[in-house]
């Protein structure tokens, strides 16, 4: 099979294989790497600054001008810092479980459209040193499907970790942790369908090329219920606030990295939030758009003296920090949710809400399609939905009644 | 199901706690740099007015840390009137807080029946050495200086002897 015509999803890899693609490539590779290292440094930093700021604290501000370099320093310590491998922890798993969780991290920017030129209607596709590129590292007609592959993966990053420490609380946050990553998955994978539903296609850098106008975002095209819902399961995912059981330091120590010290316990922490830039990378292509101009109509909000492939990874940025800003937001705010809250909100009103959702979303483009009565189809959805709804209540109550008659606390 | 209308005032509250620290600045006070000025009741470190002393030891006995020693004799002072007899008095030798073991209870200054023993608000008296946190009543003598004046008396209280 010809590796080059399945990379050719890729106009930059199309036609016979030459040295400039290649070039391209690596030197995309490179920035990715780099810029993700730096952008996870600056995540850090903002996270603390903000944070502080809604305590009314100051937050770091010894290194360097307003403490960015904080991160840095705390990373250079943490580099010095002696490895432990507890005596009784499983000393590969317990090695390998830090890089589980770091390399998915990384490997979701490849399908992340960071820029491209829009303006005046283009595609979103760039010309550097003579060649036609997108300005993301790798468009495989997979896209979305390697991020939720990668997400998945992470989870045994953190359930590995706990179990090879061979300690109880690492055990007992790592069981919290796969527990909560599978259940919100589900209600991630479902308002993903809706987008997919929607945007009709697999590929990032197709759904953002269908985003191409503020009617158009997804986030409006699917009728904004699959975006919070993807936002909730996205916070449940990343273990942040307010759903942070797995690290609760209360309870657990520190949860699965309890046994963690020096370089893997850094890597676990650039992973966590660099995986906050990450959902919110994709958060932001999903349904805001990703690189595309905000267009109202017929006028583009234009940042007029940008050249035109600049001016896509600017309102990405925009956007992205818009997000970032929103969780440590929540972070600040909302109080930890008990476990059975947790999976309370996960099981019986996220996922339903999110797959009811879908269901009619389907029945609507459906009834497009073939041309059916619009106001039958809704109204035809809603009922079936109402009774589908009454149903799962109804099993709802049965279920707590059997429990009650069974002694159970809960 | 959380409670939407509380979950949104809290990001209210947190996002006005924000603007507020980027307008007015954070409450922090960068202590190296600046003196934070302590209230004037804070517990900083227990003085001692030598001259009031009578080692009676009741502030070392009552300490739960035995943090204070004292030691004193007895001595002969002239009499008071002329002709008297020469009086017995307790001289205080030496009177040492060590302030590694102090919990800042202030058992001592309520115990004190001469009022020899006094709260000071200050606080920058941390040593490199452990050992050096035990001060002799020269020390603490001279943290009388900075003992803030006793507060009016309440009306109609009586002013003690």
């Amino acid at each position: 099979m010809n590796v080059v015509a399945l990379l050719a999803a890729d106009p930059l890899l199309d036609g016979e294989l030459r040295w400039t693609p290649l070039l391209i490539v690596v030197l995309k590779v490179l920035v990715i790497f780099v810029l993700g290292l730096v952008g996870t440094m600056f995540m850090v930093w903002f996270e603390r600054k903000v944070v502080a700021g809604m305590q009314n604290r100051i937050g770091p501000n010894k290194a360097g001008p307003f403490g960015i370099l904080q991160t840095l320093a705390d990373g250079t310590k943490l580099f010095f810092k002696e490895i432990m491998n507890p005596a009784r922890s499983d000393p590969w798993v317990f090695r390998l479980a830090p890089f589980l969780a770091f390399v998915p991290a990384f490997l979701v920017w490849s399908v992340i459209p960071l820029g491209g030129d829009f303006t005046e209607g283009r595609d979103g596709t760039v010309t550097w040193f003579g060649q036609v590129t997108r300005v993301q590292l790798a468009d495989p007609p997979v896209g979305i499907l390697l991020v939720l592959a990668m997400s998945s993966i992470a989870v045994y990053g953190i359930m590995l970790a706990g179990w090879a420490s061979g300690s109880k609380y690492p055990l007992l946050g790592s069981v919290r942790a796969s527990a909560q990553m599978i259940s919100y998955e589900a209600a991630l994978g479902l308002s993903l369908a809706a987008v997919l539903l929607s945007a009709g296609t697999l590929s990032t850098a197709g759904i953002v090329a269908g985003q191409n106008s503020l009617s158009n975002w997804n986030l409006v095209a699917t009728g904004f219920v699959p975006f919070f819902v993807f936002l909730v399961a996205v916070t449940a995912e990343l273990n942040r606030p307010p759903f942070d059981l797995v690290e609760a330091e209360q309870e657990l120590v520190g949860g699965f990295h309890t046994e963690y010290s020096g370089i893997p316990f850094a890597l676990f922490y650039l992973a966590e939030f660099m995986n906050t830039i990450t959902m919110s990378a994709i958060v932001v292509t999903l349904f805001l758009g990703g690189p595309q101009p905000i267009t109202i109509g017929e006028t583009t909000l234009s940042i007029g003296f940008i050249p035109g492939a600049l001016e896509g990874t600017l309102w990405f940025v925009l956007k992205l920090l818009a997000f970032l800003y929103a969780f440590v937001w929540f972070r600040a705010t909302l109080p930890r949710l008990r476990y059975d809250q947790l999976m309370d909100l996960g099981w019986k009103f996220m996922i339903p809400i999110s797959l009811g959702w879908f269901l009619l979303l389907a029945a609507i483009r459906t009834g497009d399609a073939n041309q059916w009565n619009p106001v039958v189809v809704v109204v035809s959805s809603l009922v079936l939905l109402g009774l589908g709804y009454l149903l799962f209540v109804a099993a709802l109550r049965v279920s707590a009644r059997n429990r009650e008659r069974e002694g159970a606390m809960f | 199901m959380p409670k939407v209308p509380g979950l949104i005032k809290g990001l209210g509250v947190t996002f006005g706690t924000l603007v507020r620290t980027a307008k007015e600045g954070a409450n922090t006070v960068q202590y190296p740099h600046e003196k934070e000025a302590p209230p004037i009741r804070a517990r900083g470190v227990i003085a001692l007015r030598e001259d009031n002393c009578t080692a009676c030891m009741l502030c070392a006995r009552s300490c739960p840390d035995w943090c204070i020693y004292i030691e004193g004799h007895k001595q002969l002072a002239p009499p008071r009137r002329a002709g008297g007899k020469p009086r017995q008095v307790n001289h205080l030798d030496r009177f040492d807080i060590d302030y590694a073991l102090c919990m800042y209870c202030g058992i001592c200054v309520e115990v004190c029946p001469f009022d020899a023993l006094f709260w000071s608000p200050e606080y920058e008296y941390s040593e490199p050495r452990i050992a050096d946190l035990l001060h002799d009543k020269d020390k603490l003598g001279e943290w009388m200086e900075t003992v803030p004046e006793a507060p009016e008396l309440e009306a109609g209280a009586e002013k003690k002897k």
